[in-house]
């Protein structure tokens, strides 16, 4: 089932306005990103560390997320090292490794990780309805708000109902295979989906206008930042400006 | 499908986030309020195809059907698919908030490229239908694998032989995603014929 787990908590992370979280994230993704050297991204790798284990996440399924997210840098190891080619070898076995190859790898998969513990304590304990608010805010347009406000709420009943239709299947003896039949089910399954949202989506857009809907989509909490917000977003702010400047005392 | 963040450089991050937002914009202001339901509705019907696995060979792959959202949405796809996307990396961390602009264009882009040139033969004969649906599933994935080797091979030229690897990859991939979209145009066309004729695409 989707659900935001990380972004139920009481602490000091989870109580900040959305706003004071995204722009921080935006500046520290952008920086790890943009960053070649192994100094910066091994900080950042462990400054990121640091603010997550303080979001304090749930460990089991923060485990898992961070496998999830490595199966592209595993293929990267698993590839660039036989492939990237440089004069520098490391003999393994029967196997030539190009050291440029396992010096990218490593530094990618210090950038990803970096970035993934970043998202997970700044933004994943926001729900995504007050992120939607707070990136209007912050200048995102109207109607991109609305795209995103609403697809996150229907995300819930149409997945439901894509459940409900592959449930009906199985138990009318549905076996997946390779075969053109199970993907012409598929094909129906999804199709069926396809077709009640879209019903949905009319039903919900004549409601609304029912109810005098003009494009604008009011939220129920408009949190006021607080000091503690201001100081937070300060202090964010300036271990992404060290960090960004390290490469120019080192 | 998603190129994690950290492994493009800074070129090629700009030029995506760039040109998805000319494409966004351009999405947005073609859709007016009277549409934007549907978009929604759809935008999170793209995202729950992507949870639905279907068998190929010894393992599974999940659906992406960028190619039936630009048959249906036309122009509206691109802010549809970047909606989607940026939930993804919210509730997954797939992808990121960086790198969101190229991971974007590379599925947006030919979903709305295979979508809008594609969509006049879903008037026509049944054949035609098939037609077009099968071709709007393969090509556009054809096209996002492409944009995606492309993308890393451009970051940076020691990636050649894995971005090769990637785009072989996703061959079968190509191949299911046509004849399922293939599948659910046809099933359309019998079950809700104006989802495909209305005339929302523009």
């Amino acid at each position: 089932m989707i659900e935001e787990p990380f972004a139920r908590g009481t602490t000091f992370f989870h109580r900040r306005d959305a706003r004071v979280k995204l722009i921080p994230a935006l500046a520290i993704t952008l920086i790890l990103a943009l960053s070649s050297s192994f100094l910066v991204t091994g900080t950042g790798c462990i400054l990121t560390g640091v603010l997550l284990t303080l979001s304090r996440p749930d460990p089991g399924l923060l485990l898992r997320r961070i496998c999830s997210v490595n199966i592209f840098t595993l293929f990267l190891w698993f590839t660039l090292p036989l492939t990237y080619g440089g004069t520098k070898t490391l003999p393994f076995f029967f196997l030539d490794l190009s050291l440029d190859g396992i010096r990218v790898a490593t530094l990618i998969t210090l950038k990803t990780n970096g970035i993934l513990f970043c998202f997970l304590a700044l933004l994943a304990t926001s729900t995504v309805a007050s992120l939607g608010h707070g990136l209007e805010k912050l200048g995102m347009p109207r109607k991109l708000t609305f795209l995103l406000l609403f697809s996150y709420r229907q995300l819930f009943v149409i997945h439901q109902e894509y459940l409900r239709l592959q449930r009906a299947a199985r138990l009318r003896g549905f076996i997946p295979a390779n075969s053109l039949h199970t993907y012409r089910t598929y094909s129906h399954l999804f199709g069926m989906t396809l077709v009640k949202s879209w019903n949905r989506a009319e039903r919900v857009h004549q409601a609304m206008v029912l109810r005098g809907f003009n494009g604008t989509l009011i939220p129920l909490n408009q949190p006021e930042l607080r000091r503690e917000d201001y100081l937070f977003l300060a202090t964010i702010l300036l271990i992404s400006f060290l960090l960004a400047a390290i490469p120019f005392f080192c | 499908m998603h190129i994690s963040e950290g492994v493009l450089t800074a070129p090629v991050l700009i030029g995506g986030a760039v040109l998805t937002a000319v494409g966004t914009t351009v999405g947005l202001k073609k859709l007016d309020y009277d549409r934007i339901m549907t978009v929604s509705l759809l935008s999170a019907t793209f995202f729950v195809a992507s949870l639905i696995h279907v068998p190929v060979g010894p393992g599974s792959v999940h659906l992406l059907l960028g190619g039936l959202l630009g048959l249906l949405l036309g122009w509206g796809a691109f802010p549809a698919i970047v909606v989607a996307l940026l939930l993804q990396a919210i509730f997954f961390q797939y992808g990121g908030i960086v790198v969101l602009g190229v991971n974007s264009l590379n599925i947006a882009g030919p979903a709305v490229l295979c979508g809008l040139s594609l969509s006049p033969l879903l008037k026509g004969s049944k054949k035609q239908r098939m037609t077009a649906g099968f071709l709007a599933g393969f090509c556009s994935m054809f096209l996002s694998a492409l944009l995606m080797a492309g993308a890393i091979f451009l970051s940076d030229q020691g990636f050649l032989h894995a971005a090769v690897i990637l785009l072989a990859s996703h061959l079968p991939i190509m191949l299911i995603e046509g004849l399922i979209t293939m599948f659910v145009v046809g099933f359309l066309a019998r079950v809700q014929p104006e989802i495909l004729s209305q005339d929302t695409r523009k």
